[in-house]
Order: C-alpha cells, then structure tokens, then sequence
C-alpha cells in the first residue's frame, strides 16, 4: 500500500541528508520494509517515485544487499557462522535454534531464522543477532531459550541490553551504560528508518 | 611512554565515556579549537608527520593519501569507512560504541583540512547500537556548536551523515563502498582512477578508517611528531588488535607495535583455553595468510614485518586456533564467507570462491578425492595466478584473492592433515 504522510515525512527527512536523492534508496528501502514488515513490490514503487529511480533500478539495488528481505516473520534470528564462531561452537548453536523453532535457515516461519557471515562480534563468540541487536556468548542452551521467549511470548520489540542479560554470555568488550531502546521488527533500530522501539 | 590514545577514556569513564559531556570535560574538542587556529596546510603536514597508516586493512600512508586531492576542484568529500565485516574484527565498533566523539572530532578537524563540508560515514547494517550512538554523537555535537553550519564561529559548513549498509561485506572495499553511497549497487570500480580524484559522485573524496580518523585529534593536540615517536619504524602509534578464537581473554588490545606474536597471544591475551597447544593463528583477518607457531612466534607485530613473512596486518583481527582444531574446518568457513560476500562482478572470484567451498565440503564430508589437493592449488592459481604475497589479481578488487588465503595456508602448513581426510590420498608419511 501507499505510504502514509508519518512514512512520507520520514522519507523526507532523509532524503535532505544526501546531496543526491538516490543516495537515499538504501535507507528508504528500510523504510519501506518497516512500513509493510517486509520489502513489497509496492514498497519498492514508493521508493523509487522519492528518489526518482525506476522500480527496476530500486529492485537492481535490493537484491544486492542480504538485509532487505521480501520474507520476514515477526521477528528475525541471525546467527553467526563466520570463523571465531565457527571455532567456538557457532555451529552448535544454529543446529539448537533450528531444532527449537522447527525453522530451517533462510526459512520463515512464525520468525525467520538464518546463518548470517560475521556479525563484529568475534570476542563473545558465539553470537546471535535477533532484529540486528546483538547476543555475545551464546551457548545452545540459552540460545534454546531465546527462541522459546520469541515464539511464545511474542514480544513487541527486543532491546539488546535485555537480550544479553537474558540470553548472553562473554561479551567482546564492556558495553557501557545500558540502552533503554530497541527493535521493533526485523530491521535495523535507527531514526529515522522507522523501527526504534522500548523507551525508559 | 604513551601506550593509550583511543581506548583511554573509556577505560577511565567506563560510565559515560560516549557523551559529550564526559568527552569535553576530559579534554575533548580542544584539538579541534587548536586546528580551527591552524592553517588546513598545516594540520595536513601534521597528519603527514605522524606517518600514521591507515587502520582499514591496506595500511597506507594517511598522509600521502590526502595529498593526493586534486587542488582545484570542489566540492570534495571525506567517507569514513565503518563497514567492519572481515571476519575476526571488532574494533571498530567498540570505538563506534564507547568513545564517538573521538570519531566525530577526528572528522570534523580532517573535514576543515581538507576543505570539505559533507562527511559520510558509512556503517554496516548489523551495527545499529553502534550507529545510535554515533548518530547520537553527532546530534550533541551540532547543538553545542562543533559541527553544521559556522563551526565554532569560523565560517566553515561541516556536516557528517551516520549512513547505514545492508550486509554486504564487499561495500568495505572503498569504492564498493562509494557505489553503494551513490545509490547503487555496492560493486568494486576498476582503479584508477582512485577516489581522491574521481570518488563520490565522481567527485575527489578520501575515504578513512574509523580507527584512522579516531588517531587525528590526538595528532593535532600533541603534534604528529609525538605520534611519530611511538612504536617502530613503519608502525607508528598504538593499534588497535582484535583477539578471538580460543584464547583465554578474547577481546580488543591497544598496543604499540613491535611486540612479539608471543606477548601479544600469550600475555595479553592469557594464552590457549584449557591449557591447550596453540596450533595457529590468523594474523589480521580473514583475508591474510596464517601464521605457526613454528615459524612466527617470536616474529614482531609490525605492519612490514607481516608482510615481509608473507601475510599481513589487515585489520588487526588475531584469530587464533588450538591443537583440536579441523583445519580443514576452520579453512571452509573462511572459504564460504567469501563464496557468500563475492559481489559477481568478476568470473574467477564469483566462480572460483564456491568451487573451493565444494572441495573442501567433499573432503570434510570424506568425499574428497586424491586430485583435490592438486585442484585445490590449481582453482587458486587461477584466481591468483603464482599464489605469491602479494597477491597477484586476475579481479577488480581484492576479494578474490584473500579466498586463497586459507587454502594455500592448509596446504603448506598442514599438508597431511588435509590428506589423511582424503581416502587413498597420499601422505608425506609423518
């Protein structure tokens, strides 16, 4: 469906950031995903009519890039299988995510599960990303567990501080202070993209 | 002797080491009032003095970089590269995380020097934590004056964009990464001509570092000859090391460089998990050869002497692996990472990545084959005919050959251990 005039003003408001307005079509791609909980078709023909692309030059850049999905559940797991993980057990966590969940990877259930290359978070290896916010230290067990409290609490966002405390072990380094915010749905949690959610 | 420039303060303010507030009242912008008071010249001339070479993976002189900017054309742009993907690397995102000020003053002073009024940075799409704070960095800094229009009442516009990636490993390579700014798709253009002269929107433009671009406020405070007094020749300043696999205290090192590969793995970083034997280790990155304990233990940590032992620094990633590990293994996920980053621009990479991720899959599955030994070698001289360092290329960008990494290293290191996994391959008899 069209865009509504929030979505509409929040194109807006990053176009201006850019000296040209097709420099905005990958943050406007997660616009778009925000506004329909994947990427649509009708999605791309709103970002292509604000950064005066064609649908097929915005469909071109789409399929470029691994994080704008035409399929999505409510929420997604990534979980890292890149080398630190790999040498840790990351592999042993994915095989526990998918047999908790019954979701195999890049498939989409309830949530979308999937084998993602090197999330940064090579320290707290093994790591698992859930809506992009990070979980260090994962073991299976926990990562049982993270699974089990998506699909069965249905939590309306996830907050990263709240996922590690819950879910998460070693980290790569001290975090800092806590963030009180977080994802609303499987697309990275920056303003103006549309997706931050939680709050004090 | 100074052994911390960008990890002090959030070593001392752990709290709050990411506000503006704790940012100015340890001394944070001064370096940005010194160089407003500066000619850009001479802030340039002590970027160049310091010898700092930058921090993303190629090592190249930051200072001979900037100069080459045409003089006469504007606008130009300044690109911070925060794309951190190659596997083993966190270092970026901990500055990104803990200390963006120190980022946000470190591009505004090269943004003065280099007459440039819009700075990106370029983060990747799974760091929105560290965008956050970053973006809110930023937003601090352009209500207290330091960044926008009129900077500290000198005149000159500087605005920075927080621009987030999506997952695409290759936009790190400087002008995947200026495509993929421009709206495109992030695929590598043929050099040259280099970014300096024709970059974003064929405009001159530098690209940098984040580790770089966080060196430049000390710099500027405390002269780069200062900068240029520490660590070795070649390898100036503190780096900034990413220690992970199975080491006892993974996590990121601020050293100067110098130390041995032993003091970096068994003092700092504690040494091998349940007091196992270290096997081998990947000295900086994904992308770079390994190294044995053998032969390179005692070797000291300096970008030269990396590459004159046939590997190299990269970006700092030490991975490190124990006496239990599948080589074998270990080399597929490496292999397959890059199978899945390459862009297909360019056949021998696009083709040749996912053929060695099949022979290595059939040899772990114990379906390899005696030829595959051979073949593994064959597929990699094609893709980086000679296996020489550095690399030779037959692609556009440096993605095909750092496949080659882990396969010439399993095969000159741990021959028959790759082998003894093959039925009916022969082994040298160990």
């Amino acid at each position: 469906m069209s865009w509504d005039s929030d979505t509409r003003a929040r194109a807006e408001e990053i176009i201006v950031r850019y000296p040209q307005r097709r420099s905005a079509v990958m943050p406007l791609l997660y616009l778009a995903m925000a506004a329909d909980g994947k990427l649509t078709d009708e999605g791309m023909r709103e970002v292509a009519e604000h950064t005066g692309m064609t649908p097929a030059q915005v469909y071109s850049v789409a399929s470029f890039y691994s994080m704008y999905k035409r399929e999505l559940g409510e929420h997604l797991v990534s979980v890292c299988r890149s080398v630190s993980c790999h040498l840790l057990g990351g592999d042993d966590v994915l095989a526990a995510v998918v047999d908790e969940t019954g979701i195999r990877p890049g498939q989409t259930g309830a949530i979308t599960v999937e084998a993602v290359e090197c999330v940064g978070a090579c320290g707290g290896a093994p790591a698992v990303q859930v809506d992009y916010e990070l979980v260090e230290g994962v073991s299976p067990a926990q990562a049982r567990a993270l699974c089990r409290w998506l699909l069965d609490e249905r939590p309306g966002f996830v907050i990263g501080d709240d996922l590690q405390a819950r879910f998460g072990g070693q980290r790569s380094f001290d975090w800092g202070p806590a963030e009180p915010v977080g994802a609303l749905g499987p697309v990275p949690a920056f303003e103006p993209y549309g997706t931050t959610g939680g709050g004090a | 002797m100074t052994d911390s420039i960008l990890f002090a303060r959030m070593e001392a303010h752990p709290a709050d080491s990411h506000t503006l507030a704790r940012y100015e009242a340890t001394g944070g912008y001064a370096a940005l009032r010194k160089a407003l008071a500066m000619p850009p010249e001479e802030v340039i001339a002590e970027v160049k003095a310091s010898n700092i070479r930058g921090r993303g993976g190629a090592g190249f002189p930051t200072g001979v970089k900037w100069g080459f900017l045409p003089p006469d054309i504007r606008p130009r742009y300044l690109v911070v590269n925060a794309d951190e993907s190659e596997p083993g690397t966190f270092k970026d995102r901990q500055l990104l995380e803990r200390d963006p000020h120190q980022l946000v003053e470190g591009i505004v002073i090269s943004a003065y020097a280099l007459d440039v009024e819009h700075a990106f940075v370029y983060v990747r799409g799974e760091y929105p934590r560290p965008a956050r704070r970053l973006q809110r960095a930023v937003d601090e800094a352009r209500a207290a004056g330091y960044l926008g229009r009129d900077v500290l009442g000198t005149g000159r516009n500087i605005e920075i964009t927080v621009h987030l990636g999506a997952g695409a490993y290759i936009c790190g390579e400087e002008t995947a990464l200026l495509n993929s700014l421009e709206g495109k798709r992030g695929e590598p253009r043929i050099k040259p001509p280099f970014p300096a002269i024709a970059g974003l929107y064929a405009k001159p433009t530098i690209v940098n570092n984040v580790e770089t671009l966080s060196n430049v406020p000390w710099i500027v405070a405390n002269g780069g000859a200062a900068y240029d007094a520490i660590g070795p020749e070649g390898s100036r300043g503190t780096r900034l090391f990413s220690l992970s696999g199975h080491v006892e205290r993974p996590g990121n090192y601020e050293i100067v460089m110098g130390m041995s590969w032993r003091d970096l793995i068994f003092g700092l970083g504690g040494g091998i998990r349940s007091g196992k034997q270290l096997k081998c280790w990947i000295p900086g990155g994904a992308s770079a050869p390994w190294f044995v304990p053998a032969l390179h233990l005692d070797e000291p940590v300096t970008i030269d002497d990396t590459g004159r032992l046939g590997s190299m620094l990269g970006s700092g990633a030490v991975v490190v692996m124990d006496e239990t590990t599948n080589v074998v293994a270990a080399a597929l996920s490496v292999v397959r990472f890059f199978a899945h980053e390459s862009c297909g621009e360019c056949t021998p990479c696009r083709e040749g990545t996912s053929w060695l991720q099949r022979i290595l899959e059939r040899i772990l599955g114990g379906a390899g084959r005696p030829a595959d030994l051979d073949l593994l070698l064959d597929v990699s001289d094609n893709i980086s005919p000679g296996l020489r360092w550095p690399p030779a290329m037959t692609t556009i960008c440096p993605l095909g050959p750092s496949v080659v990494s882990p396969i010439t290293s399993i095969m000159s290191h741990f021959r028959d251990e790759v082998a003894a996994m093959i039925p009916g391959a022969v082994t040298a008899g160990v």
